[in-house]
């Protein structure tokens, strides 16, 4: 691997000494990530180099995980889907729509062409961020994290992922590896509140997950709370509520039911981008929408 | 540090890159190659687009070190030699698509990618494809137009 120290800077001032690690295999990132504290990943580069621009951190070190052929692709793993974590939103919405509906429909709503290009459902989670587009599909449909370190690897179930406003169960010396989710067995929805259709950081978002084969429903609330959540409440009432045998509409008040669990399982702040008394409304209504889209596609199969 | 990359189908070298910064900054600043543009460094308005491995990319976003040994085509790269310009460069051009002209090397790129990629695109398809380029003289209906001529022009021409 190439790594390098110079002190000439983009600013044409006086630098910090930076590193940039291109390693060719997993090994090799796991030692690198090891060796220098601190030492950022980078893959699409959709986050950290909008930092490195703006000079709002200067890490030690970068790591380039794109050289890494292993990270670049997706496979087939029993009845689950392992994406390695430098595949690009691109690549989830052109081959993996049919097996991964809800997350190929939130990749569908990030950024640009150029974003989603670049952009990976793996610096998603390394971000952390409670707006990132993958965490409510992931969180529906119970995706696990692969992550390792040169100590060995481990598998995080999604719901432990995440553990504050840009905080994760990554430890210091981990990377993330690949993200297993299992393939659809029933319809998927997502939804995103924004202020047009590309280039928008979520107001808030919702992805729900009808599984028939368990009689079971996963729902994942985006930029409603500290961290991306479950509700759980909502999705034990819709699991019982649902006519699973019947092929009639949805019967009664449920789905304005299960809108108004998935807005209590919402703890939203006020910010630049709506108030909470919004985001908790627009969470209700986007249940309920994509509980009707999905119940529809369900009924009609 | 130092970097080779394939550039335009040149091999070009860059002597003293800090390991941070951007492909954009390395082309326009250490090569001379000023034709994509720098606005925002955040990936919101695409004048910075380029060609990465042959998919589009804001070249702000890519740390330069990552674009090395892959090759990159920039809107130096779209038209023929000798200043030729390509059909779609034409179709901006007599569709009056250029006001400032600070998107417009981004948007090119962009919708040469589409035109090549895309027969026939519709206006929903074109929307989408160019929803990465901002134009802040707000040409988008201009805009428009150069593609939707490029698009038809490339259809008569059955290439």
């Amino acid at each position: 691997m190439d790594t390098d120290h110079r002190t000439a800077g983009q600013s044409g001032v006086e630098e910090d000494i930076m590193d940039f690690v291109k390693p060719t295999t997993w090994e090799e990132a796991l030692e690198a990530r090891a060796s220098v504290p601190g030492a950022v990943p980078i893959a699409g580069g959709t986050d950290v180099m909008v930092e490195l621009n703006f000079d709002q951190h200067r890490p030690p070190a970068l790591i380039d995980l794109t050289a890494i052929d292993e990270l670049a692709h997706w496979d087939l793993d029993g009845d689950s889907v392992r994406i390695g974590a430098t595949v690009s939103y691109t690549t989830i919405i052109t081959e993996l729509a049919g097996r991964l509906p809800g997350l190929a429909l939130a990749a569908r709503t990030v950024g640009s062409p150029q974003i989603r290009n670049r952009g990976t459902a793996a610096g998603n989670l390394g971000a952390g961020s409670p707006a990132g587009d993958s965490h409510p599909p992931l969180l529906s449909t119970g995706a696990t994290v692969e992550v390792a370190s040169v100590r060995g690897s481990r598998f995080v179930p999604i719901d432990e992922f995440y553990t504050g406003v840009k905080r994760t169960a990554l430890e210091p010396d981990e990377l993330i590896r690949a993200i297993t989710v299992p393939v659809a067995r029933g319809p998927q929805q997502f939804a995103k509140i924004g202020t047009r259709n590309a280039m928008v950081i979520a107001v808030c978002s919702f992805a729900v997950a009808l599984d028939p084969h368990e009689r079971s429903v996963g729902t994942g609330l985006g930029s409603a709370a500290p961290t991306p959540r479950h509700a759980t409440d909502a999705e034990k009432y819709l699991a019982d509520a649902l006519p699973w045998d019947s092929s009639e509409p949805l019967p009664g008040n449920v789905a304005e039911r299960f809108g108004e669990l998935v807005a209590a399982a919402a703890a939203p702040i006020d910010d630049v981008r709506g108030p909470a008394t919004y985001r908790t409304h627009a969470l209700s209504v986007m249940a309920r929408r994509t509980l009707g889209w999905a119940w529809e596609e369900y009924r009609c199969a | 540090m130092r970097l080779n990359l394939t550039i335009n189908g040149a091999k070009h070298t860059a002597d003293d890159v800090w390991p941070g910064e951007s492909l954009l900054y390395v082309l326009r600043e250490r090569l001379g190659l000023a034709g994509s543009k720098n606005a925002c460094e955040q990936g919101e308005c695409g004048s910075c687009t380029v060609y990465l491995d042959g998919v589009p990319a804001c070249s702000c976003l890519v740390a330069a070190g990552q674009a090395a040994g892959h090759e990159v085509v920039t809107v130096e790269g779209i038209g023929g030699g000798d200043e030729e310009l390509h059909p779609v460069q034409e179709a901006f051009v007599d569709a009056g698509a250029v006001q400032c002209g600070f998107c417009t090397p981004g948007l090119i790129v962009a919708a040469h990618n589409l035109v090549e990629r895309t027969d026939e695109p519709s206006d929903e398809e074109i929307r989408e494809e160019l929803a990465g380029n901002l134009c802040r003289c707000t040409g988008y209906e201009k805009i428009l137009d150069a593609v939707r001529l490029a698009a038809a022009r490339k259809q008569e021409a059955g290439t």
